[in-house]
Parts: structure tokens; C-alpha cells; sequence
């Protein structure tokens, strides 16, 4: 029962004195939108199916290579890139830099489960005890600021190298991002979906209008990936930036491509994005790090 | 594409009209200040909504460089084109709070 018809049922249970009084209110209760009910379960089945029905060819899990996926000429690139992956760099940089003790002997290992490794599938959670998102980024310097150390920028380079060298440990591990049963959980996630679909910037496009409305079609000479298992080859080399990016520098150049003003990393809208959007790609394997055009 | 188009159509409208009505007679500081004062409220409030957009951000740093050169024409002009940005961004920002239902997939 969605929240609005739990309204009008309280609403019936008070003034009415009659059951039928109630029935009939139930009745009456204005059928409401899929938007309206939070059904996250039922969000990732339309999500897949909607990605699956648009490309029948493609398997599920290949929607994880982004527009590597949409073309064949791009798909044989991908391969050959795959051969020396630009992204190897700062693989490297990651492994050292997840080793490399902290000024107080301790280690990024000692920060996660399994000592970090083979987990990126499970990030974003929500931490019931903050009653919010938190990201494998924000976990990162969170780490680094409770063991005395300066927290990294988290648009790219170390968080970059970082988070690559805890994908790479996940690589094909399924998303396996869990909803806990709490309001604010599913609040969270209703955000994440709410942002996700909303338009802004003077171009008057949200992420579901390249991402959802148009994948596999050009703008200007990039091929635009779907939104399915978009997260899952993060973070990515790519060529246009001619570096490593990560989560939350896809997000903010995407807000400044719309001539949106973007929101500090790791706010909590972006927080709640990536909640959504990993949700809804749950079963898909992790591939990144990844390499884009 | 057709959303895309329609979208950025209807957000070049506003802007168009929002360009013709600024003042053809010649600014003074006065006018620029007033003028400056009240993009820089709208744009607050496109803050608060959490949807400033960039463009916004330019025109009024373009209005203030024409204030410090005594270019008060320009300068007011400017601050009215802040002024409209801001305010069609507050504008998407409300709408879209039921507005967004419409793109879920389902």
C-alpha cells in the first residue's frame, strides 16, 4: 500500500462509523502513480526490462561496457584497448596507495570488510546508524580523516587510483547493493530516483534524457551509454579528459555539460543518485576499472 | 531527439522575452545596482532549490566586470539576462518537482 492510500484509509478509520464507510473510501482512493509507490524491487525489474527490450541483442551483462555495448565497430576498439587499457596506470597507483601504511601504522584495510577487498559490489549501503548513503568514496577519506590523514580530492587522481584498484578486486562480482527495511532508506532511494529523473541546467535535460531517452544515439561524436550498468565500469579512463574520473566526476561534468551548476561532491543528492542507480543494475557485474572515448 | 528540441525551444522563448523587455534608455549606477541586486536574489533562490545553472553564474560576473568599466547599459542588460536565467531556473526547479513522474520508466 503506497503512503497515500494508507492516508486515506487512517482518514476513514477516524470519521467513518461505518466498515462500509471505510470500504468505501478505499474505493475511492485516486490510483496513484508508479512514482508514487516505492517499490524499489519492481523499479530494477522495469529498468532492465526496458534496457533489454530496447537492445534484444545484447546479453545482460553486457550493458556494463557502456557504448562499447551499442556498436560493433566501437565493441572491436574496446577489445584492442583492453590489450594495454589506459587505466592500468593508475591501477597500479591504487594497489600501492591501498597498501601504503597511514602516518599511525594503520591501512585502508583496516577500514573495510575483508581488509577492502573483493567489496566494491556492496557500495553504496546505507548506513542505518547516519540514516544515509555512503559511498565508496566518501568511505575512502572517511578512513583517511579517522587515521589522521588529509582526504583526497574525489573527482579523480588518488580517489581515481583508489577506487580502480577496489573494482578491479570485484571485477565480475554482481552489484549487490541491499535496501535496508527503513523509511529513510527508501527515502534515499526514492531521491536517487527523483534526481535521476529530474531536468535541470539551461539545456533542460536530466540524466534520464541521454542515459535512458537516448543510448546508443550520438551527441556531437559521443556515443551516449545507458544508464544500465553505468556504474559498474567505474571509475573510467577517458579519453576526453585524458585521465582517470570517478563517480563523482562523472556527475559533476555531467551537471556543468547541461550548464547546471554542480552540486559539491558527495553531497547528498549525488550520495543518493548513486544509490538508485546502483540498485537497479543489481545482478550486473563490475567491470571497472573501465576505459570511455 | 524531439523532447530535447522542444525543451530547449521553450527555454529559448523565455529567454527572448526576457531579452526584449530590458531597458532601452540609458542605465545609471542606480539602475545597474538594482538590477544586479535583484539577479543576485533570484539566483539565491535558484541555490536554495539546489538548481543554479552556469549561465546564470556568467552573466552576472559579465554584468559586474561592464559596472567596474562605468559601462552601465551593458552592465544593467546583463543583470536583467542573470535576472531571467535565474528566474526560468526557478521555474524548472518547481515544475519538475512533479514533472520528473512523466520520464520514469515503468
Amino acid at each position: 500500500m503506497n503512503v497515500r492510500s494508507a492516508i486515506h484509509v487512517a482518514s476513514a478509520a477516524v470519521f467513518s462509523a461505518t466498515l462500509a464507510l471505510a470500504a468505501l473510501a478505499l474505493t475511492a482512493t485516486p490510483p496513484a502513480t508508479a512514482a508514487d509507490t516505492i517499490d524499489p524491487a519492481a523499479d530494477a525489474r522495469a529498468f532492465q526490462k526496458y534496457f533489454t527490450t530496447k537492445f534484444p541483442k545484447l546479453k545482460l551483462e553486457d550493458f556494463v561496457n557502456g557504448p562499447y555495448s551499442m556498436d560493433e565497430g566501437m565493441h572491436r576498439q574496446w577489445e584492442e584497448k583492453e590489450q594495454f587499457p589506459p587505466y592500468e596506470f593508475s591501477l597500479d597507483m591504487g594497489k600501492e596507495l591501498f597498501a601504503k601504511p597511514f602516518k599511525n601504522g594503520k591501512s585502508f584495510a583496516d577500514c573495510f570488510p575483508n581488509g577492502g577487498i573483493g567489496i566494491r559490489q556492496n557500495y553504496p549501503y546505507f548506513d542505518e546508524k547516519e540514516g544515509k548513503v555512503v559511498t565508496l568514496e566518501l568511505a575512502l577519506n572517511r578512513c583517511r580523516e579517522a587515521n589522521g590523514e588529509a582526504p583526497f580530492s574525489y573527482v579523480k587522481d588518488e580517489m581515481a587510483a583508489l577506487t580502480a584498484y577496489m573494482a578491479f578486486t570485484s571485477r565480475g562480482k554482481p552489484f549487490d547493493i541491499k535496501i535496508p527495511n527503513d523509511p529513510r532508506a527508501l527515502a534515499a532511494y526514492q531521491n536517487g530516483k527523483q534526481y535521476f529523473y529530474t531536468r535541470r541546467g539551461q539545456l533542460n535535460f536530466s540524466c534520464a534524457t541521454c542515459h535512458v531517452q537516448s543510448p546508443g544515439e550520438r551527441i556531437r561524436a559521443e556515443v551516449l551509454a545507458p544508464a544500465l550498468g553505468l556504474l559498474n565500469a567505474m571509475p573510467i579512463y577517458r579519453s576526453e579528459w585524458s585521465g582517470m574520473g570517478t563517480i563523482s566526476r562523472r556527475f559533476t561534468t555531467c551537471n556543468s555539460q547541461i550548464r547546471g551548476v554542480p552540486l559539491e561532491p558527495q553531497a547528498d543528492e549525488y550520495r543518493d543518485l548513486e544509490y538508485y542507480l546502483s540498485y537497479v543494475s543489481n545482478g550486473l557485474p563490475i567491470s571497472g576499472p573501465g576505459a570511455r572515448p | 531527439m524531439s523532447v530535447i528540441r522542444t525543451s530547449i525551444l521553450s527555454l529559448a522563448a523565455v529567454l527572448q522575452i526576457a531579452g526584449a523587455t530590458s531597458a532601452l534608455a540609458a542605465s545609471s549606477e542606480a539602475d545597474f545596482k538594482a538590477a544586479f541586486a535583484a539577479a543576485e536574489a533570484a539566483n539565491k533562490e535558484a541555490g536554495a532549490l539546489r538548481n543554479q545553472w552556469t549561465v546564470t553564474a556568467a552573466a552576472l560576473a559579465d554584468a559586474k566586470k561592464a559596472a567596474e568599466k562605468g559601462d552601465f547599459d551593458l552592465a544593467t542588460a546583463q543583470s536583467k539576462e542573470a535576472e531571467a536565467l535565474a528566474k526560468a531556473s526557478i521555474y524548472q526547479a518547481t515544475s519538475e518537482k512533479q514533472a520528473w513522474k512523466a520520464l520514469e520508466i515503468r
